[in-house]
């Protein structure tokens, strides 16, 4: 009995196999997909191929491309006033992106300060950080979203305090207790030995080992959030209509789903695509850099 | 819990204040002319506008403590007696899909963690991913699509028979029930990975003894804490699966009021769901410190 030893097929396997344990270990397809939202976001009226808010009405409802009765002029298809999707998907992109990144920041800003604060300080502030972190969780946020709507009406900047408000209490919460275990450890004590001051060391040696834990909880944050910025916009409290977020397309093209799928079924796709990717990205950062929160 | 609650009235009777003076609901700018100063003064007493704010909180907190939110502008009836119509269509979706979601979401969450990097695996984490990208909105609009227009199986819309039912409850409990399949299948396989599974399978105890017996019992304390944030998630589901399916619920109601600026009923509500939703996180908290041992709330 002889073994076939054939050295080209097993350097073709050994490569299959790399490039499947590659796309295995790296989450390569999110990345790609967040990059294009990104790069759409930031171009969108050059990628766009159409005008995101004048439509054509004598185009209005084209099915997409590869159907019968499309044209190549909207890939993916009008919605019931002539508007290509393709664009104002695109355009919904970077209102997406724009929207998630100042409350990224601002939510990660607010939540980290409060978390270092409550966790190095203790004591009094503690015990109010905490229970506004209670609080928050505690809050029926689609209702207090619908309130606020009524109240100062629909706007960009209403949205993005919504938001903030709603993403700060998981990050103070974790800053906290990571912060609690950090000031114990010996190198702090070492540096307040030395003489450091109470800001340099919450600032100059806990804060840096608090980075993987904050990265970890915002990748694994702004899926949620798009999700909801896109409910807050369906149910018609997020952004006024002409803009083209994704809620408000999937919102409009409802009526019309009966002869128009196309309306409702790409946006809301997007929205899925974005937040899979952003969760997947999340999960694998979350494994690579902090498996300890895996109960988040 | 109890400062949660307070908290919780100060701002929602801090945003009943924040839309403006009330007496402009009941003197419209026409009559501006016809009224004078002291009519202002004299409505503004009869309101209470005259008091400081802390005694015009604690008259409104006793007010809405014996129920009475004021007047529903939509339907001209005390708001609280339009909410309780509104409830018993709200939890019966709830309660349907909150017992979906936990029926699909832990045998399969056990099923996936036990026949690890399977078929069975990969399906249930499929399911799980798209139930938690996918916005509920569109899950609800596609099944629409399918089902009632494509091939015309189920209703669209409103109460019914049980048939009513079916895509509510897919739209509200998806979400939840892959929440809970991820928890479930990460604690089982912590469990099925800890000493005692292994030395229960070492004694030669059979593979359903070790999983049902062993392993699943306290897989489950993760999941039950995770039930506050589950609630959650009902809450916003709620909002939109009867804004969608045109089912008679709080959630539809909240909406509805919203866009009419219909603002007795609106703050009630708020004041309702977030009290259900103080209650049921305390009834997590109890449960937990029931099922698991080693919690005690004695600090």
């Amino acid at each position: 009995m002889t073994v076939k030893f054939d050295i080209n097929t097993l350097q073709q396997d050994s490569l299959w196999a790399r490039s499947v344990l590659f796309l295995r270990s790296y989450p390569i397809l999110p990345v790609v997909i967040v990059l294009t939202l990104v790069v759409c976001g930031i171009f969108a009226p050059l990628v766009a191929p159409n005008h995101p808010l004048e439509g054509e009405l004598e185009n209005r409802q084209l099915p997409p491309v590869w159907l019968e009765g499309g044209s190549s002029q909207y890939l993916l298809g009008t919605d019931h006033i002539g508007r290509g999707i393709l664009t104002r998907i695109i355009f919904g992109a970077r209102i997406s992106l724009t929207i998630s990144v100042v409350v990224l920041i601002g939510g990660v800003a607010l939540g980290t300060i409060a978390g270092l604060v409550a966790g190095y300080i203790g004591g009094i502030l503690d015990e109010i950080v905490m229970r506004l972190v209670d609080f928050t969780f505690a809050m029926p946020f689609i209702v207090v979203a619908l309130v606020a709507s009524v109240v100062w009406g629909q706007s960009m900047t209403l949205m993005i305090i919504l938001l903030v408000l709603f993403t700060w209490a998981p990050f103070a919460r974790q800053v906290r207790a990571e912060t609690l275990l950090l000031k114990s450890s010996d190198y702090v004590s070492l540096a307040r030995v030395a003489g450091a001051s109470g800001p340099r060391i919450a600032f100059r040696h806990i804060l840096p080992g608090l980075v993987n834990t904050v990265m970890v909880l915002s990748s694994l944050q702004v899926g949620n959030l798009i999700l909801t910025e896109s409910v807050l916009s369906f149910l018609g409290i997020g952004l006024p209509p002409p803009a083209p977020t994704w809620g408000t397309m999937v919102s409009e093209g409802r009526q019309y789903v009966s002869t128009a799928w196309w309306l409702c079924f790409f946006p809301g796709f997007a929205i899925m695509l974005v937040v899979f990717s952003m969760n997947f990205f999340g999960d694998w950062l979350r494994d690579k850099l902090d498996p300890r929160l895996r109960q988040l | 819990m109890i400062l949660v609650m307070v908290l919780l009235t100060m701002i929602v009777f801090g945003l009943s204040h924040a839309t403006g003076d009330p007496r402009y609901m009941y003197m419209s700018e026409y009559s501006t002319g016809s009224t004078s100063a002291e009519m202002w003064e004299a409505q503004g007493k009869r309101l209470g506008l005259d008091k400081p704010l802390y005694i015009q909180y604690g008259l409104w907190l006793g007010r809405s403590l014996k129920g009475d939110f004021g007047t529903s502008l939509t339907y001209n009836k005390n708001s609280i007696d339009v909410i309780s119509e509104g409830l018993t269509g709200t939890l019966q979706l709830t309660s349907v899909s909150f017992v979906f979601a936990i029926l699909l979401g832990v045998p399969l969450g056990v099923l996936s963690a036990v026949k690890r990097a399977t078929f069975w695996d990969y399906l249930g984490r499929s399911f799980a991913l798209i139930g938690q990208s996918a916005p509920p909105f569109w899950i609800a609009i596609v099944c629409i699509f399918v089902f009632a227009v494509y091939l015309g199986w189920l209703p669209t819309s409103r109460r019914g028979d049980w048939t009513h039912y079916v895509l509510p409850v897919i739209t509200l409990g998806w979400m939840p029930a892959s929440a809970l399949l991820r928890l479930v299948r990460s604690s089982t396989l912590e469990v099925l990975d800890s000493e005692f599974v292994k030395l229960a399978k070492a004694k030669g105890v059979s593979n359903t003894t070790v999983i049902w017996k062993h392993a699943f019992r306290n897989s489950l304390i993760a999941p039950l804490t995770f039930t506050m944030v589950l609630l959650a998630g009902f809450l916003t589901g709620t909002v939109v699966t009867e804004t969608v399916f045109a089912w008679p619920g709080l959630g539809r109601m909240a909406v509805r009021a919203a866009l009419n600026m219909d603002f007795p009923l609106i703050t009630a509500l708020a004041m309702v769901f977030g009290l259900m939703f103080l209650f049921t996180s305390f009834i997590a908290d109890v449960i937990y410190g029931l099922v698991d041992p080693r919690i005690r709330y004695d600090r």
